[in-house]
């Protein structure tokens, strides 16, 4: 390929160095709305509380870090699959500075209170639109990427990326329809049982369409391309994709159980919670069937750890998400800090460990240099799970005692704790958690250290490899 | 085959992922708010209440509480009765959340007298010792009543003029209060459960002087913040002299004075802890 062929790598590039600073960003506010749950002396009002803390934390960390890096590697891995130059790199240079806009907008915007309170949806309707401006600019790039592609069957990956493409196009429509007062202020369109059913369909599907699609989407093409052997099973991928994606769009009420709710809703959603433990799992035994022979790469290469650990985590994450999704189940753990610890094994665990995986794959090869440090990114490795762990086991302690302090009851019916004897029990948990994403934390500075000195000062390699 | 044909698979996969949508979230729209689980008590807000709604969106109260009381004993001994899908038809959004942080609020309106809030949002552990709960003592800032008009018109919410003209000289905190003391109170259901005291009502701890230090930590715990830790009262009235019969005394913590603000325990504390508690501020009187 002479010059004018070559691939947009450098939107690649900028891509990924943002969404390593949203990443950060993300972290940051965690560990110190973690601080704030256990010190309430550290809520700044009005702008610092955790209240509005909270929703900047996990727009920075789903739509900052999670998307942000998504985008740069669906960039990156449709041009190789497809062996063709991106449809547009002008168009995606401008995606890269609305996108940054965009992330910028909604931290300020839910500092000063303005927001629709909608869970991962809380952005006021003149961001929103942004947002879908945004989804819209990228979708096309991809898809006409695709469509004029020299590669004439489409590898798995490809699949995921478009059905996340169409999905969060979707779920993000519907869910944000609302009716605007002022140009800071909207109303949501649906009312009560029916509001809340909309936005689980849309929360839960995020998770689909956000944080499960994607990094499978990069499981698929980084577990081959780092162990050197071809995936499993391209049919067990096939039949798993079609039933994960019709699947997922019934589980929504899953969060929504012994809720006003029909509870022939919530009845479906939970079946078919349980039912996606199938192409689920299908996914992580693709991955383990793929290590065959080649398991002592666990020990070789590090890339393998990150993506064989995260794929771990998602099978962990999928037998307990369903587990949860149980009416008895939910009834004892819903609402309490079981949940939060459930959500970072699946964001800090699964879809954090690809990325990183994905990011140190790709960055030796865009910037034609060596990884600076193998040592380095083993110690961010063991950080990260480490930190990951002592978040999730600490909170899924806390969760099951105060589920077990607030459903006790004395012999004549009546409650054996009160609300606040059940929560003063909690500051020792909080405390032990946020420790962990401190630990979080350092991991990620050991990984941005590796990550700069590699693109500065790591050995040059001749670039050679296409595809 | 499909894996050849982008346009087609685009096609393909949006429509699987319209199944479970269709079924699960469109589809619903005909069952859920219908009109026969409307429940004619159940009002829209007024503009105060409205505003006050709005800023707990913008504080984000949602984030740490919940607003759905769920069918299940503990749920319903702690808050109140369960929820229904009728109380929520004005919620535009719904404000249930996901997760308790702090205790639930779909049943707190009438729980506390307004004073109690007051003191409660300003400075929470003042009420409550060891509360992770932020300050909100800002909010006792001038309300902006510039949209209020603009918003009751959005959400089709009736309103007179006076109305919006009473907003002058409140404040955001006004707002917030009259917002919570509506939740979940438009249903009586607080009349409801209060059937439930019957029988004889005699103290079995009459004469019991080992049941008095607990009797103190339940008062500490469960009392204390309004009626003073040295009984004199603050945001209830002082206990220094209380001179009632016993039996009285047990049928006002156990099922609350709604008029006077006075929460039920009854249900939170059961009847041993209600007369332990009875028992123990007996045994002040005496002296």
């Amino acid at each position: 390929m002479d010059q004018q062929e070559a691939y947009a790598d450098d939107v690649v590039k900028g891509f990924i160095t943002w969404s390593i600073v949203w990443g950060l960003v993300a972290v940051l506010l965690g560990v110190f709305i973690s601080l704030q749950l256990a010190w309430p002396q550290l809520n700044l009002p009005p702008y610092l509380t955790y209240g509005r803390l909270r929703p900047i934390h996990t727009n920075a960390g789903i739509f900052g870090w999670g998307i942000g890096s998504f985008m740069a590697f669906f960039f990156y891995i449709t041009q190789r699959l497809t062996r063709t130059r991106l449809w547009s790199p002008g168009l995606a240079r401008v995606q890269l500075w609305l996108f940054n806009f965009v992330i910028a907008l909604a931290a300020v915007t839910l500092a000063l209170g303005i927001t629709r309170s909608k869970e991962y949806a809380e952005l006021e309707w003149p961001v929103a639109l942004l947002v879908v401006v945004l989804w819209v600019i990228f979708s096309i790039n991809i898809i006409m990427t695709i469509i004029k592609r020299r590669e004439e069957q489409m590898y798995i990956s490809l699949w995921y990326i478009l059905a996340c493409l169409v999905g969060v196009a979707v779920l993000y429509l519907v869910n944000n329809a609302g009716i605007p007062v002022s140009l800071t202020k909207s109303y949501s369109a649906y009312a009560g049982a029916n509001d809340a059913n909309v936005q689980w369909w849309y929360g839960h599907n995020a998770v689909a369409m956000v944080l499960t699609a994607p990094p499978l989407a990069l499981f698929y093409y980084y577990l081959p391309k780092s162990t050197g052997v071809p995936i499993y099973s391209h049919r067990m991928g096939v039949i798993a994709f079609w039933s994960l994606i019709f699947m997922y769009l019934w589980t929504g009420a899953h969060h929504l159980l012994w809720t006003p709710v029909p509870d022939w809703v919530q009845t479906l959603a939970m079946a078919f919670s349980v039912m996606l433990i199938a192409p689920s799992w299908a996914a992580v035994f693709n991955g383990y069937f793929s290590m065959n022979g080649q398991w002592h790469q666990m020990r070789e290469n590090y890339l393998v750890k990150f993506l064989i650990f995260g794929i771990t985590f998602y099978g962990l994450q999928t037998i307990q998400g369903p587990s949860q999704a149980v009416r008895t189940f939910s009834a004892f753990i819903h609402y309490t800090d079981w949940v939060p610890g459930h959500v970072h094994m699946g964001t800090l665990g699964w879809v954090s460990l690809i990325i990183f995986a994905a990011i140190y794959y790709t960055v030796p090869r865009i910037y034609g240099r060596e990884i600076y440090s193998v040592g380095l990114a083993n110690l961010h490795f063991w950080l990260a799970v480490t930190g990951q762990l002592i978040f999730s086991i600490t909170m899924w302690i806390a969760g099951i005692q105060q589920a077990t302090m607030l459903h006790a009851s004395n012999p004549d019916g009546s409650l054996h704790y009160s609300f606040m004897e059940t929560l003063v029990e909690m500051y020792p948990y909080w405390h032990a958690r946020a420790g962990g994403g401190i630990i979080y934390f350092v991991s990620l500075l050991v990984f941005i250290y590796n990550i700069i000195k590699t693109t500065t000062s790591g050995k040059p390699v001749a670039v050679a490899q296409i595809v | 085959m499909i894996e050849r044909k982008p346009v087609t698979f685009l096609l393909l996969a949006t429509g699987v992922i319209m199944i479970g949508t269709v079924v699960t979230m469109i589809a619903p729209f005909r069952w859920i708010n219908d009109p026969k689980l409307r429940i004619a008590e159940v009002k829209p807000y007024t503009p105060l209440q409205l505003e006050g709604r709005d800023i707990y969106i913008r504080e984000g109260c949602n984030n740490c509480h919940t607003q759905t009381v769920r069918p299940l004993l503990a749920d319903v001994e702690r808050y109140g009765d369960y929820s229904k899908p009728g109380e929520f038809v004005y919620d535009q959004p719904f404000l249930w959340g996901s997760r308790r942080t702090g205790p639930d609020l779909a049943r707190i309106g009438g729980k506390y007298p307004d004073a109690w809030h007051y003191k409660h949002m300003a400075d929470p552990q003042s009420m409550v010792p060891r509360s992770n709960m932020p300050k909100y003592a800002f909010l006792v800032r001038p309300l902006d009543a510039g949209l209020t008009e603009k918003k009751m018109k959005a959400l089709k919410f009736p309103y007179i003029p006076a109305d919006i003209e009473a907003l002058k000289g409140k404040t955001e905190m006004d707002a917030m209060v009259a917002y919570l003391q509506k939740l979940g109170n438009d249903i009586h259901w607080r009349k409801a459960a209060q059937a439930a005291v019957a029988g004889e009502l005699k103290n079995p701890f009459q004469d019991t002087a080992t049941v008095l230090p607990e009797g103190k930590d339940i008062y500490d715990k469960n009392c204390a913040q309004c009626h003073g830790a040295d009984f004199k009262g603050g945001v209830g009235p002082s206990l220094a002299d209380i001179d009632k019969p016993e039996a009285e005394t047990f049928k006002t913590v156990y099922s609350g004075v709604s008029a006077g603000g006075m929460p039920a325990f009854g249900d939170s504390l059961g009847k041993e802890r209600v007369w332990k508690v009875v028992a123990y501020l007996k045994s002040r009187q005496r002296r």
